[in-house]
């Protein structure tokens, strides 16, 4: 095995780190703020996909275009998600919240499927094309494009959690909401705020992966899994612990497939999951 | 009359905790709510600022009934309050803890000139504005509990246990802001159990037992008050 291969594998993996990392970053912003898990976060993932696909199909936007209105479209699905549901069982039992946001995945799924039928699709001929050739390691445009655009957002959410006013009253909320509420923040609104940033986030991911991924009511299942051990590795309530989380998962997905076993590539994962839970279960940047 | 709390019940789930308890506190006044643990003291500051909701009665703060004002528009009417064991934001820095004090549009404007003055008042959080909250020790994080209730620029400030946990030197220090706050014009309703401390410093009190009004009065009046000392000693 030669230098080159492993290169190749390194910078695939840190590729698809980003976008995991985004993905999970939206999972952790809503955990952390109102300890409620997303378990419809894949169905979300698949629905800003859609959205992609459908705005590229009907109105022939392409993807790299039509990202604003995906990202909008997803604030205003979290925001409605709140509205709808989360906030009748934000003080229910946890196994409650469990079977609504779980529930809430299978009506989604179940929806789409209806309604668009389980056929792949993907987007014909998109902007993005082709690939680049940097030394002997290829890089795919799209999926080049579509990791700078979540390391982007990363950093957006990063800059907005901590230096904006907004922000700070999100962290707020999320250490201590009864407090938060006594000095006049409206924790409701900010639940809202908090949905509509972490599906938002979401779509930046979905809407640029519907530019090289195949597009199927499924699609978000394995995202989501990911999303989790993210979330679990890069330590519960830690936004930056998802950045570093993502890109080990990247790694060690690519680097796991190339050195061992392709098709053992979703066990290396699951396998560091269970590590982490077991030897640190607060995460690399955990403060639970 | 700043603040009227008139013959209120307050029930959690059907258990009744306070019983037809009316509180009233004056502009500049320094009012002690006393009794012993359990005997509804925190939770009347919680009614007054909605998170617990009130059963029968009324409560009008500046002459306006406020009993259906949600929590979080309550600031800006002029009440702050400081919760029970301090509950700054652990994970925030001291600076950051204070300016979200200032989060109703008024209080925001004058965010500059709020920190100059808590600043005066409490230096050594000037020193440790950078800190997070979590680093600092108990007494730090009471004076910053109370920093934050003022910048949101209070008529009415409630503070919930002050002194729980403090030592005798921070304890005076606190006794000190207190009075100079009230000073200011601004009403303190604040939770005690030590007797002798409250009444030392508040104008007047109330003494609760399992949720009902005792006895109240000037603190004068009240220091060597038997039925006082009955409540918190038992026959």
């Amino acid at each position: 095995m030669t230098s080159e291969i492993i290169l190749q594998a390194i910078v695939t993996g840190l590729m698809m780190g980003l976008i995991y990392a985004l993905i999970a970053a939206g999972l952790s912003l809503i955990f952390g703020l109102m300890e409620i898990v997303n378990f419809a976060h894949g169905e979300h993932l698949m629905l800003s996909m859609f959205s992609s696909f459908w705005l590229w199909s009907l109105f022939g936007l392409d993807p790299i275009f039509s990202i604003p209105i995906t990202i909008l479209l997803m604030a205003f699905c979290g925001v409605i998600t709140h509205y709808f549901l989360i906030r009748y069982i934000l003080k229910a039992k946890m196994l409650i919240q469990i079977c609504a946001t779980f529930g809430l995945s299978i009506f989604i799924r179940s929806i789409a499927q209806l309604l668009w039928t389980p056929d792949f699709r993907n987007v014909d001929k998109p902007l993005l094309e082709g690939r680049l050739e940097i030394g002997s390691v290829f890089i795919g445009q799209p999926q080049l494009v579509a990791s700078l655009v979540c390391l982007v957002a990363f950093i957006g959410l990063y800059l907005f959690v901590t230096k904006t006013e907004t922000g700070l009253a999100l962290q707020a909320t999320a250490q201590d909401r009864h407090a938060a509420e006594i000095l006049g923040i409206p924790s409701n609104k900010m639940f809202a705020i908090g949905w509509a940033i972490g599906l938002g986030c979401v779509g930046v991911a979905g809407g640029m992966m519907a530019n090289y991924f195949f597009i199927f009511t499924d699609v978000g299942i394995n995202f989501a899994l990911f999303a989790f051990v993210a979330v679990a590795l890069g330590g519960f309530g830690s936004i930056i612990g998802c950045l570093y989380a993502g890109i080990i998962i990247g790694l060690v997905e690519s680097l796991g497939g190339l050195l061992i076993d392709p098709s053992f590539k979703l066990l290396y994962v699951f396998a560091i999951y269970l590590l982490v839970v077991i030897y640190r279960p607060q995460g690399l940047f955990g403060r639970y | 009359m700043l603040l009227d709390i008139k013959n209120i019940d307050v029930l959690y789930d059907d258990f009744q905790v306070i019983w037809d308890v009316s509180i009233n506190v004056n502009k500049g006044e320094m009012v002690a709510l006393l009794g012993p643990n359990g005997s509804g003291k925190s939770t009347i500051l919680n009614t007054v600022s909605n998170l617990v909701h009130h059963k029968n009665g009324s409560i009008h703060f500046n002459n306006t009934l406020i009993s259906d004002v949600p929590t979080h528009k309550r600031t800006e009417l002029g009440i702050s309050h400081v919760l029970e064991r301090r509950r700054v934001f652990p994970h925030l820095t001291v600076m950051q803890n204070l300016s979200l004090g200032a989060w109703h549009p008024k209080a925001k404007e004058q965010l500059s000139n709020s920190l100059s003055k808590i600043y005066k008042i409490f230096p050594k959080l000037e020193v440790r504005s950078n800190q997070l909250a979590r680093t600092m020790s108990g007494g730090e994080q009471q004076m910053l509990a109370i920093a934050r209730g003022m910048m949101g620029l209070p008529k009415l400030l409630m503070v919930d246990e002050p002194f729980l946990g403090l030592s005798p030197m921070v304890m005076k220090d606190l006794i000190k802001i207190f009075k100079n706050i009230v000073s200011e014009g601004i009403s303190i309703l604040f939770v005690e159990q030590n007797v002798r401390l409250a009444l030392s410093m508040a104008d007047r009190g109330y003494v609760l037992e399992s949720g009902r009004l005792v006895i109240d009065g000037k603190s004068n009046d009240l220091i060597d008050n038997k039925k006082v000392t009955k409540v918190f000693l038992g026959n």
